[in-house]
């Protein structure tokens, strides 16, 4: 996600004093990023010295207004139309550690997927939980929220997928076989009855 | 945490049955070869207020469970009861009350049926039951009205959308006195923001003290769960409780 896009199409939408652009940029992305003003002022510096912003002082106070100029405008008008590119491939950690548990010698691939997928369920449970005691009104934080949600739910289907494959092509790995999982299920039962 | 033992107010020591209780439960399948354990001692515990989704694969014995919890299916061996009541032993008649008044199903499908009004439908299980009929009508009117559908009772259910025909399905579940709610794959056949407020539904039954089990395989519907049991050839493989408010504090929520 680009910082200097996003301020540059608040700006499309009518000149604004730095310390508005990180209130605006804040209420429309859910609070889910939150920026120092600091990173926006150095930001806006940048912009101005390419050309894409103009910067005027005010009058009677000291506050800074900016604006687009025609070719800041042109950037945003490009960027809507572009497709953000996606993370290069190859750089996935999870993918990664998978991928290198398979052939490692007395590693429990299955097990890796199991810690892996409650950790991520863990998390979208807790999105889960976050988007329901949220104001129903704030569809800002709602999208946000179920962007995350979509991409956890992504991850878990290819673990599940992966324990599958695994699960499958037994041989692939027979030296894990024997080693016992570490997860002690009678203990987890017996926490239970205790409820 | 799930309290369910006793909450000690005053003089007025209130002891709570879980909603649903399996204890060793296990079931099989076929026999010699063909032999398949479908559940293997299995234990789980559901308490009202609570909302616990069942996941595995396809063949983990999710839907086995469902239907051993349900009263549908007996198991070779273990314990079943369903609010402090033993399955164990039970005649079919006294077994089919049980699940008549005690527990309500949800299906992929609804299985609502098509030549009676929403009214009637959600009304059914409290006709079949002996109930009079206006107690049956006000009852389901107000089914209807915590799953926000009650405008729609006098339609019919091929005039109603997915969404809407879920919602009646779950009112019809939680129709009466009954508490404990199965659902099977209930978004299966909607769009993701209308199988959300499926999940919703059930979530707010939950939250209204409906003791809510959900057998689903999509990780986001179980998100919506307090608990989350992995099965995996029969046994529960993994358990993730509650999300506790620290952590809500700490992370997510704004």
């Amino acid at each position: 996600m680009s910082v200097k896009h996003s301020l540059m199409a608040l700006l499309d939408e009518g000149d604004r004093y730095g310390y508005e652009l990180r209130a605006h940029f804040e209420a429309r992305t859910g609070g889910t990023w939150p920026l120092n003003i600091g990173q926006v002022y150095s930001t806006l510096e940048r912009l101005a010295r390419d050309g894409l912003i103009t910067r005027t002082e005010g009058d009677d106070d000291r506050q800074v207004h900016y604006a687009l100029t025609e070719l800041g405008r042109a950037e945003v008008a490009a960027w809507w139309a572009t497709p953000v590119p996606l993370a290069a491939p190859g750089r996935d950690d999870m993918a990664l550690k998978v991928a290198l548990a398979i052939n490692a010698p007395g590693v429990d691939a299955a097990q890796v997927i199991r810690v892996q997928r409650l950790e991520v369920m863990r998390h979208l449970q807790e999105i889960n939980r976050a988007k329901r005691a949220s104001d129903s009104t704030d569809a800002a934080w709602e999208l946000v929220a179920d962007a995350m949600i979509f991409r956890a739910e992504a991850e878990i289907r290819w673990l599940d997928h992966t324990e599958q494959r695994l699960a499958a092509s037994a041989t692939l790995k027979p030296s894990v076989k024997a080693k016992p999982a570490p997860v002690d299920r009678t203990s987890d039962e017996h926490t239970e009855a205790a409820r | 945490m799930t309290a369910s033992s006793s909450s000690n107010v005053g003089a007025r020591a209130i002891v709570t049955e879980p909603a649903l209780s399996l204890r060793g439960v296990s079931k099989h399948y076929g026999a010699g070869a063909a032999r398949t354990v479908a559940l293997a001692d299995v234990s789980l515990d559901v308490n009202r207020g609570e909302m616990v989704a069942i996941m595995g694969t396809s063949g983990s014995g999710k839907s086995t469970l469902l239907a051993i919890a349900g009263a549908l299916l007996e198991p070779d061996s273990g314990e079943v009861s369903i609010n402090g009541t033993r399955l164990k032993g039970m005649r079919a008649r006294a077994r089919a009350r049980v699940r008549r008044e005690e527990i309500g199903f949800v299906f992929q499908d609804f299985n609502l049926i098509p030549s009676l009004t929403v009214l009637e439908n959600v009304a059914l299980p409290l006709d079949l039951g002996g109930a009079e009929q206006s107690t049956a009508r006000s009852e389901a009117r107000r089914a209807l009205a915590t799953v926000g559908i009650r405008e729609r009772s006098k339609g019919y259910p091929d005039e109603l959308s997915g969404g809407q025909r879920q919602r009646v399905a779950i009112a019809r579940a939680i129709v009466g006195k009954r508490q404990l709610l199965l659902a099977d794959e209930p978004t299966g056949a909607l769009d993701s923001v209308t199988g959300d407020a499926v999940l919703g539904a059930l979530r707010g039954r939950a939250d209204a003290g409906a003791a809510v089990v959900l057998v689903t395989h999509d990780a986001r519907h179980a998100a919506w769960a307090d608990r989350i049991i992995y099965l995996s050839d029969g046994r529960v493989a993994d358990q993730l409780a509650a999300v506790g408010p620290e952590v809500l504090l700490a992370g997510g929520g704004r």
